[in-house]
């Protein structure tokens, strides 16, 4: 096996992902199976091969630092499940200790 | 009318010009077979009635004042992958339900001032992943040749809508074939422009470095069309190339006396259905009878191309979903603390192909695994770049399959996933270079399903691919919509 239940478990909490008994299982089994497929790519010898991360040549972009009309605060938080006014709300982040 | 549905959107354009034909009725037209024949295919997600009628209306107006635009009054569809102004975007996902954009991708804003009228949002895999369309949250769409069959994916709506008259063309997205494969397995024309050539702003995104917006169409003319429209730089995408549009339409009807078209040996493959592998030789014959060159090329990396693929593929996506946390936009769950808010929301939201790819993208980048995984992947999409490079030395373009078979039934490969990954290999290593692709209808097998022909170029060489897929289209003559949705 490449892959156990716990790791499975574990990278989808990295991922924030609440996963049922029955998904670890199949999740488990599956990507197990595809990271033996991948293990394929082993058989290549890549040494001193430049890894690709983008298929065409990027450079960063510049452009003038400039005011534009930008989307409006309504727009910005217009789809938000829950709001006050127009700021997302959520639940606490920081504890506070009484 | 029926008509309507043999005629390019560029013959169209001189009907609604000399009024022979009003938007309105184009419209109506359009508006009429989706009633009459979406219930059976389910290629939309929802369609945009009231909007049609306004922007017809408008481009009837425009016409009248004697405006001219490529798109003027023509109805096309869009995959619901795109982000459209003040109209739900879901990307077949219950996470994104109710997701009203407010502002236009570039694509549908070019396409708005080219004057096209908006049919409604094309179903699809959920969130592009996927080879069948299976994989929607709302509906399976089917194949238009044998509904007991998949139309492919991810693009599946836009192709089967293309494929059964339901528009007059459809944009898709292809990440590793979700454009060609449905454009072959539903017998249409589609086209995934060199990376970086249409913008990929307002694109909800899969695989940042792969995904690219193209066209679905029923003739050559008309990818063309649509391409040209679509195509150009956009300050808005920072991978978007400044290189000048061709006019595509200036390519149609030249001959390809002389050009080299490459084969590559690795593209006929153990496995591989023998209606399949027949009809690419009859096609490769038209080439040939046309004065084209058939060249032997190798592309020796190619059996590594789907394992990199899904590696750097679920890399990229596992960080781009990372996103739909319940606090911006779609569904929310209730937990009870953040962490707990987030993961509720993602395992409701997410169906079972996107949670795989999440976890797989995740595992692929966690520290331990970086190296064996996506920095070997990196490497590996490398040689595989290095092969067409080498390979374009000999030749001016590459003909191949699109892919091994034809469309398969729905539900057989549902449950393994690798299987339905493999479906990809004659697609993905284009994606892994940049590089434009077509498919193009080459004939049927001996059920009366579609096959394909893909033609691969050189970076930014759309209009030679167009030249050839143009011969071919008009030496082959090729059958484009079922008879059953030609009444």
């Amino acid at each position: 096996m490449k892959i156990t239940k716990e790791t499975v478990e574990y990278v989808a909490h990295l991922g924030r992902l609440e996963l049922d008994p029955q998904e670890i299982d199949l999740y488990t089994l599956q990507i197990d199976s595809i990271l033996q497929y991948m293990d394929s790519l082993n058989a290549l010898d890549t040494d001193g091969v430049e890894p690709t991360s983008h298929p065409v040549p990027v450079q960063c972009v510049m452009r003038d630092d400039a005011q534009k009309a930008s989307f409006t605060s309504e727009e910005s938080v217009g789809n938000a499940p829950e709001r006050i006014d127009t700021f997302f709300k959520v639940p606490p982040i920081i504890e506070v200790e009484e | 009318m029926n008509d309507i549905l043999n005629l390019t959107i560029r013959q169209l354009r001189e009907m609604l010009k000399k009024k022979e034909i009003s938007s309105m009725e184009l419209t109506n037209y359009y508006l009429g077979r989706i009633r009459k024949y979406d219930g059976e295919i389910l290629s939309y997600l929802r369609t945009t009635e009231d909007h049609a009628l306004k922007m017809a209306g408008q481009a009837d107006e425009r016409i009248s004042r004697g405006e001219d635009a490529p798109l003027l009054g023509i109805p096309l569809g869009m995959k619901d992958i795109l982000c459209t102004k003040g109209i739900e975007t879901t990307c077949a996902s219950n996470i994104l339900k109710g997701f009203v954009p407010p502002y236009d991708a570039t694509v549908i804003k070019r396409l708005k001032e080219a004057g096209f009228v908006h049919l409604g949002k094309l179903n699809m895999d959920e969130f592009a992943m996927g080879s069948s369309t299976e994989n929607s949250a709302f509906q399976t769409t089917k194949n238009p040749w044998d509904t007991t069959r998949i139309p492919g994916g991810s693009s599946g709506g836009s192709a089967a809508a293309v494929a059964s008259g339901l528009c007059a063309g459809a944009l898709g997205t292809d990440t590793g074939g979700s454009i060609r494969q449905p454009a072959s397995l539903c017998g249409v024309v589609g086209i995934k422009p060199t990376y970086g050539r249409v913008s990929r702003y307002g694109l909800v995104a899969f695989a940042s470095s792969l995904d690219q917006i193209g066209t679905f169409t029923r003739s050559i003319s008309d990818c063309a069309t649509m391409l040209g429209v679509i195509a150009g730089h956009d300050p808005m995408d920072s991978t978007s190339i400044t290189a000048p549009v061709e006019d595509y339409h200036s390519f149609l009807g030249k001959d390809i006396k002389g050009l080299k078209i490459g084969i590559p040996a690795e593209y006929i493959i153990e496995g591989m259905e023998p209606d399949v592998k027949r009809n690419f030789e009859e096609s490769l014959q038209v080439f040939k009878d046309q004065g084209a060159e058939l060249v032997d090329v190798t592309l020796p990396h190619t059996q590594y191309a789907v394992a990199t693929y899904y590696i750097i593929g679920t890399a990229e996506a596992s960080s781009n979903l990372a996103r739909y946390d319940g606090v911006k936009y779609g569904l929310r769950e209730r937990g009870k603390d953040i962490i707990d808010m987030y993961k509720k929301t993602r395992f409701k939201g997410f169906g079972k192909e996107v949670k795989r790819r999440i976890i797989l993208g995740t595992y692929v980048l966690s520290s331990g695994y970086y190296d064996a995984y996506y920095r070997k992947a990196g490497k590996v999409r490398t040689l595989i770049r290095q092969d067409f490079d080498n390979a374009f030395r000999l030749c001016d373009m590459i003909a191949t399959p699109v892919s091994p078979s034809t469309a398969f039934k729905a539900g057989e490969r549902l449950e393994d996933p690798l299987t339905m990954y493999l479906s990809d290999i004659f697609t993905i290593p284009v994606n892994l270079a940049g590089l434009p692709g077509i498919s193009i209808p080459g004939g049927f097998d001996s059920q009366g399903l579609p096959i394909g022909l893909q033609i691969i170029g050189k970076p930014l060489d759309e209009g030679r691919i167009l030249q050839a897929a143009y011969v071919f289209e008009s030496e082959k003559k090729v059958r484009v919509i079922p008879d059953k949705y030609r009444s």
